[in-house]
C-alpha cells in the first residue's frame, strides 16, 4: 500500500471528536446535552428566534454569540416574506447536519475534501396544512438529498461517506423516526 | 444475598456452566489436561437447540466446517447444513463419546465468591471450584423493544426464540422486526405460508449465499476473517452488536436477500420506530441501510478478491452486486386493524441471562466484561459470546480455538494458585 504523505485536513478536529467519545463513554451523564430555542411573535406569519445557550458537559454552555432566525412565509401565502418558512429550516437543519457528517467522517477515513454541494428538495402537498383533504398529512411527502462532492476518494468510498453521515447524523434520525413532543402553555 | 441453605454436592476444580456445544468443547481441553471438572446443564445437552429454536432452521455454516475439538465431521453431505435434530446429534454424540462429565437437569441458580474461588448454587445441591467457565449462551433471553408494550392487544406477539412454525400463527398479516438470519428466514417461510409479510429492516449485514462458486463461509474462514480478533478492528463493540449475516441453509444453496424477499411479496419497511394510535411507524431510514449494507458487502468481496488474487486461488468470476432495490414510497405507517396484520414476530436479537451471577462483573448496561473470556475476577471465564477472542467465536465451529486458549489460561492460573496456597484445593 502507498502511504499518504500529505495531511488530510478537512478543518474537523478528529482528534477532539475522538477524545469526547472515548471520554464520554467513560461518563455517560457528561452526554446529556439540552438544545433551545426562544422564539417571539413579530407580526402576522413573522417570528424570530434566537440561539444562545445550551447545556452540555454537565454544565451551561453559551455560543460564541448570539444567533437569530427571521421565520415567514411567502408572498404566495399572502405573507410578507421576511424569512424562510419554517419548514425550510428544517431543510437547513437536514443539510447542516448531513454536510457536518460528511466532514467528519471524511477527515476520520482520511479523505480530502475539495467540494460538498447539496441540493435539497421536499414535497409537501398543502392541502394538509389547510384541512382540505384530511387524507394528506401537514408535512413534507419526502425528501430529497443530492450531494455533489469531489474528493480524493473512490466513488465507493463517497458513497460509504454519505451513507455514514445519514447513519450518525441527529437531524437525519430527528426527520425518519418519531419523536415525542410536549408543547405546554404558560 | 443471604448465604442459601443448600446441600453440598461436591467440591471440584472447575465448574462450567452450560452443556452446549461451547461447555462441552471445555469440557474435552480441560480432560485433555486432566483437570477435574463438571458440566451443569439445566435441560439436556444442547438444550438450546432442542427447546428454543424453529423448525426449519438450519445452521449458517455447511457441513464441513462444523467441528469441535477432537470431532470433526464425517457425514455424506459436506455442503449441506445441518437442521435442528442433526446438530442436537452432532453436540450429543460429542458429550457421549467422550464420557464428558454432565451433569443434565441441574439448573444453576447462584454463583458467588468463597474464599479463594467459586459456590455454585444449583437446584441439585452446591458445589465449590477454584474455577468457573461460563458457557450458558448468548441467546438466553429474546430482546424485545420496549414499544412491544404499546402494540394492540388484537396483534399477537411472538419472540423468534419462541417461534415453531408458520401455521402457529393466526391467519392474517404478519409484520416480522428485524432482517437478521433469523428475521428473514421467518419472513421467508411465513410468507411462503400464503400470509402477507411485512418486515421491518434496520441496519443489517447483507450476503450472498455463494460467491464465486464456493460458499460465502469458506471465503470468510479461509481469508482468515472468521480467526480476526477484536485487537485487530477498530470497534469491538460495534462488530459485537451485529446482526447475523442474511443467510440461510437450504439444499439449493439459495441466497435469501432483502431482494429475494421483496419478489417473493415481502413488504420491506424502515426500522420499527414507534407505535402510535393502533399504526407502527417505521424510519424513514429504509433507503439508507439498504445502500449501507451493500456498499458494507461490496466492501467485503473485494476484500476476498485481493485475497483470492494475492494468493493464486482459482475462482469463477465474480458477478455484479445487484443493488438492494427500495420501493419508491416505503410505508411509513401501519394500521395493525385496517391491513389485517394480526401478528408481530420479533427478531430482534437475544441477550445472556446472568441474574444468577452474583459477582460483579457486568457492566452498566448488564454485559459481561471481559478480556477475550477472561474475566476481571481470578479463575472466572466465559466463553461463546460474539467476538469473544474471535469472529468466529459463537459458531459451533469456533468454539475450539476458544476453548483451547482458555483452558491454557485456566490450567495455567490452577497450577499457579495451587503453588501458592497449598491445601485449598479439593
Amino acid at each position: 500500500m502507498e502511504s499518504k504523505q500529505v495531511a488530510v485536513d478537512n478543518g474537523v478536529n478528529i482528534e477532539a471528536l475522538l477524545g469526547a467519545r472515548e471520554a464520554l463513554s467513560e461518563t455517560p451523564q457528561a452526554a446529556r446535552f439540552k438544545w433551545r430555542a426562544t422564539s417571539e411573535w413579530l407580526n402576522g406569519t413573522h417570528s424570530r428566534s434566537v440561539i444562545d445557550s445550551f447545556f452540555g458537559l454537565g454544565e451551561e454552555q453559551r455560543h460564541r454569540k448570539e444567533f437569530r432566525f427571521d421565520a415567514d412565509h411567502p408572498e404566495v401565502f399572502a405573507s410578507e416574506d421576511n424569512g424562510p418558512t419554517p419548514v425550510e429550516y428544517v431543510l437547513v437543519g437536514l443539510a447542516g447536519c448531513l454536510t457536518a457528517g460528511i466532514a467528519a467522517v471524511a477527515q476520520n477515513r482520511n479523505i480530502q475534501l475539495r467540494a460538498v454541494r447539496a441540493t435539497l428538495e421536499a414535497g409537501m402537498d398543502i392541502q394538509g396544512i389547510l384541512g382540505i383533504d384530511g387524507d394528506v398529512r401537514n408535512g413534507f411527502d419526502g425528501i430529497r438529498v443530492h450531494y455533489e462532492i469531489d474528493a480524493d476518494a473512490s466513488r465507493e468510498d463517497i458513497a460509504a461517506l454519505v451513507a455514514q453521515s445519514q447513519k450518525r447524523s441527529a437531524v437525519f434520525d430527528i426527520i425518519t423516526n418519531p419523536t415525542d413532543v410536549t408543547v405546554t402553555v404558560g | 444475598m443471604r448465604r442459601m441453605s443448600v446441600a453440598p454436592a461436591g467440591t471440584v476444580d472447575v465448574v462450567v456452566i452450560g452443556a452446549g456445544h461451547s461447555g462441552l468443547a471445555m469440557s474435552y481441553c480441560l480432560s485433555r489436561r486432566a483437570i477435574e471438572h463438571v458440566v451443569l446443564e439445566r435441560g439436556e445437552v444442547a438444550n438450546a437447540w432442542r427447546t428454543e429454536r424453529w423448525d426449519s432452521l438450519r445452521l449458517l455454516t455447511p457441513n464441513w466446517m462444523n467441528r469441535l475439538p477432537g470431532k470433526v465431521y464425517r457425514g455424506d453431505d459436506p455442503d449441506g447444513y445441518a437442521g435442528v435434530d442433526e446438530v442436537v446429534g452432532f453436540i450429543a454424540a460429542y458429550a457421549a463419546a467422550n464420557g464428558m462429565p454432565v451433569r443434565t437437569h441441574t439448573r444453576v441458580l447462584r454463583v458467588s465468591s468463597c474464599g479463594n474461588g467459586y459456590r455454585v448454587v444449583t437446584d441439585r445441591g452446591a458445589w465449590r471450584c477454584r474455577a468457573v467457565v461460563i458457557a450458558s449462551g448468548a441467546c438466553n433471553v429474546a430482546s424485545v423493544p420496549s414499544l412491544s408494550a404499546q402494540l394492540p392487544a388484537t396483534v399477537q406477539q411472538v419472540t423468534a426464540r419462541d417461534y415453531r412454525r408458520p401455521g402457529d400463527l393466526p391467519e392474517g398479516g404478519v409484520l416480522v422486526v428485524g432482517a437478521s438470519a433469523t428475521g428473514v428466514q421467518l419472513a421467508d417461510e411465513i410468507r411462503l405460508s400464503g400470509r402477507p409479510v411485512t418486515l421491518a429492516v434496520g441496519e443489517h449485514v447483507r450476503m450472498p449465499r455463494l460467491y464465486r462458486g464456493r460458499d460465502i463461509q469458506w471465503w470468510m474462514l479461509a481469508s482468515g476473517l472468521l480467526d480476526e480478533g477484536p485487537a485487530e478492528v477498530d470497534d469491538a463493540e460495534r462488530v459485537r452488536r451485529l446482526p447475523s449475516p442474511q443467510l440461510i441453509g437450504t439444499a439449493e444453496r439459495a441466497t435469501l436477500d432483502l431482494n429475494t424477499l421483496r419478489a417473493r411479496g415481502v413488504e420491506l419497511v424502515g426500522r420499527l420506530a414507534g407505535v402510535r394510535d393502533g399504526q407502527a411507524q417505521f424510519s424513514g431510514s429504509l433507503r439508507n441501510v439498504c445502500a449501507l449494507a451493500d456498499l458494507k458487502m461490496q466492501r467485503l468481496l473485494a476484500s476476498f478478491d485481493r485475497w483470492a488474487d494475492a494468493n493464486g486461488i482459482a475462482a469463477e468470476s465474480p458477478a455484479p452486486v445487484v443493488p438492494t432495490a427500495v420501493a419508491a414510497s416505503p410505508l411509513l405507517l401501519l394500521d395493525f386493524r385496517r391491513r389485517a396484520v394480526r401478528t408481530v414476530v420479533w427478531a430482534t436479537g437475544y441477550r445472556p441471562d446472568y441474574s444468577w451471577l452474583d459477582l460483579p462483573v457486568l457492566d452498566r448496561k448488564g454485559r459481561l466484561q471481559h478480556t477475550g473470556g477472561v474475566l476481571d475476577m481470578p479463575g472466572l471465564y466465559a466463553l461463546g459470546l460474539p467476538f469473544l477472542r474471535r469472529r468466529k467465536s459463537t459458531f459451533l465451529h469456533g468454539a475450539e480455538d476458544d476453548a483451547r486458549d482458555l483452558a491454557c489460561h485456566l490450567a495455567c492460573y490452577l497450577d499457579h494458585t495451587a503453588r501458592r496456597v497449598s491445601g485449598m484445593a479439593n
